[in-house]
């Protein structure tokens, strides 16, 4: 299954982002998972293994499940359907192609560290303990 | 015979050219990439603006910092996604995936679809498989061009080694490509090669309800391609059923009923190509006329085809 690559693309792009800030290491990784995607459990277990020696090592995986929720043409309203294999709207049955939530993969962001190993800080954020937004 | 081997999954440290790469430069993919990327970004993020920013509940450790990133977690598959996509259309070529169980009949029912096709239009094929080009000399056998990507331990095609394998496969203008996906209903599903659409296959001897098991796949395809219908009198495969249940998912999906065996059907397939072809080539078609008309303008030419006339001697 893919999720081997999930892990790796999410472990790419954070490192990525780590080495662009200057920081030592990933501590969190914030994600968004839609329903739909089959990974959600299982990207746990190969997130580990995947992540060995890289800047990811050892960071949590904080994953948020966004429900299906489709458009209903007929009662124009959105619906969220039993089933991730039942698109049709649960209230009057009108098959439901529009989806608005449930695909998500993103990554929302990460915690980085930016400890060095010698304990002085690297290269201090620009306020520390508060978020920043990347350039992507 | 060429057989391209994957990247295995140590891919974004091991390739020299990954992070930042100059991605055939010749081909004028740069000038693309942008375009295709920021417009798969405005979608991805419109999708996500609908209230469901978490936010972070965490409390960030001391001495760390929450970075917001807010990115598509396949983007570098997407990215190369929307670098093949650019490429086929310059070349007005049809690529299509085609996504099916192992043993539901792709290899079969493509090399069918060679024979049907030869003289008509121009065809290549990439294989996907996880080991062996057996399918690739199928498919050479049958006629066409083709190129194996041997993926290895991976489950499915990327966009990446599918734009290196389209470049050496180097197809016609005006082709159809076909990118036969590792034989799997699950996986490929979520990696976008660049393709028009998908096509699924799904044969009569497999569960009716495989398209509700497997909903991701059938949602992702624009065509349902039923193999093997001359079995079905062999068979208690409710036809009707599994269209139904292809519709829960998809209601969108158009189904064509074919038998690479017997050749029932083929013929509605191969106009559904042709036509989907046709369109293709007519976007072409009409981008390179604008583009002359636009350049005739700047030599003060309105009509097509009037020629422009040199003045010997001066």
């Amino acid at each position: 299954m893919h999720e081997l690559t999930i892990a790796k693309s999410l472990i790419d792009l954070s490192c990525k982002h780590a080495r662009e800030q200057g920081a030592s290491r990933v501590t969190r990784l914030h994600i968004r998972l839609g329903s739909m995607s089959v990974v959600l459990r299982s990207l746990y277990s190969c997130f580990g293994p995947a992540s060995r020696g890289t800047l990811c090592e050892g960071a949590m995986l904080e994953i948020d499940e966004v429900p299906l929720s489709v458009h209903c043409r007929r009662c124009n309203a959105t619906k969220h359907p039993a089933g991730r294999f039942n698109f049709r709207c649960p209230d009057c049955g009108t098959p439901t192609p529009d989806v608005l939530t449930g695909r998500e993969m993103q990554l929302i962001g990460i915690d980085l560290d930016y400890t060095r190993l010698d304990g002085a800080t690297a290269a201090a954020p620009a306020v520390p303990g508060t978020a920043r937004t990347a350039a992507v | 015979m060429p057989v391209v081997q994957m990247h295995d999954l140590a891919h974004g440290q091991a390739h020299p050219h990954d992070h930042g790469h100059d991605h055939g430069g010749d081909h004028a993919h740069d000038r693309v990439h942008d375009h295709a990327h920021d417009g798969a970004h405005s979608h991805s993020h419109a999708a996500h603006d609908h209230g469901h920013d978490h936010g972070h509940r965490h409390a960030v450790a001391p001495g760390s910092e929450f970075l917001r990133i807010e990115q598509e977690i396949l983007s570098e598959n997407d990215r190369f996604a929307g670098v093949n996509r650019a490429w086929f259309a310059e070349r007005a070529i049809l690529a299509l995936n085609i996504v099916s169980s192992p043993g539901a009949g792709k290899t079969s029912l493509l090399t069918e679809t060679i024979r049907r096709l030869a003289g008509r239009l121009p065809v290549a094929v990439i294989e996907g498989d996880q080991e062996t080009d057996n399918d690739a000399r199928r498919i050479r056998e049958a006629g066409a061009a083709a190129i194996q990507i041997n993926t290895g331990r991976g489950c499915h095609l990327d966009a990446h080694s599918v734009g290196h394998a389209a470049e050496q496969l180097d197809p016609a203008p005006g082709s159809v490509l076909f990118i036969e996906n590792v034989g799997n209903l699950v996986c490929p599903a979520a990696f976008d090669l660049g393709e028009a659409c998908k096509v699924a296959i799904l044969s009569t001897t497999e569960g009716v309800d495989k398209p509700i098991k497997y909903p991701d796949m059938f949602a992702a395809s624009e065509l349902l391609l039923l193999n093997k219908v001359d079995l079905l009198p062999h068979l208690d495969f409710d036809v009707a059923e599994a269209l139904d249940y292809a519709r829960r998912v998809n209601p969108a999906i158009e189904a064509i009923q074919v038998s690479a065996r017997s050749g029932e059907g083929i013929a509605l397939w191969i106009d559904w190509l042709e036509r989907r072809h046709r369109a293709i080539v007519q976007v072409r078609v009409d981008a390179l006329d604008a583009e002359a008309a636009a350049l005739r303008s700047c030599l003060g030419i309105d009509a097509p085809g009037k020629p422009l006339t040199v003045v010997a001697g001066r």
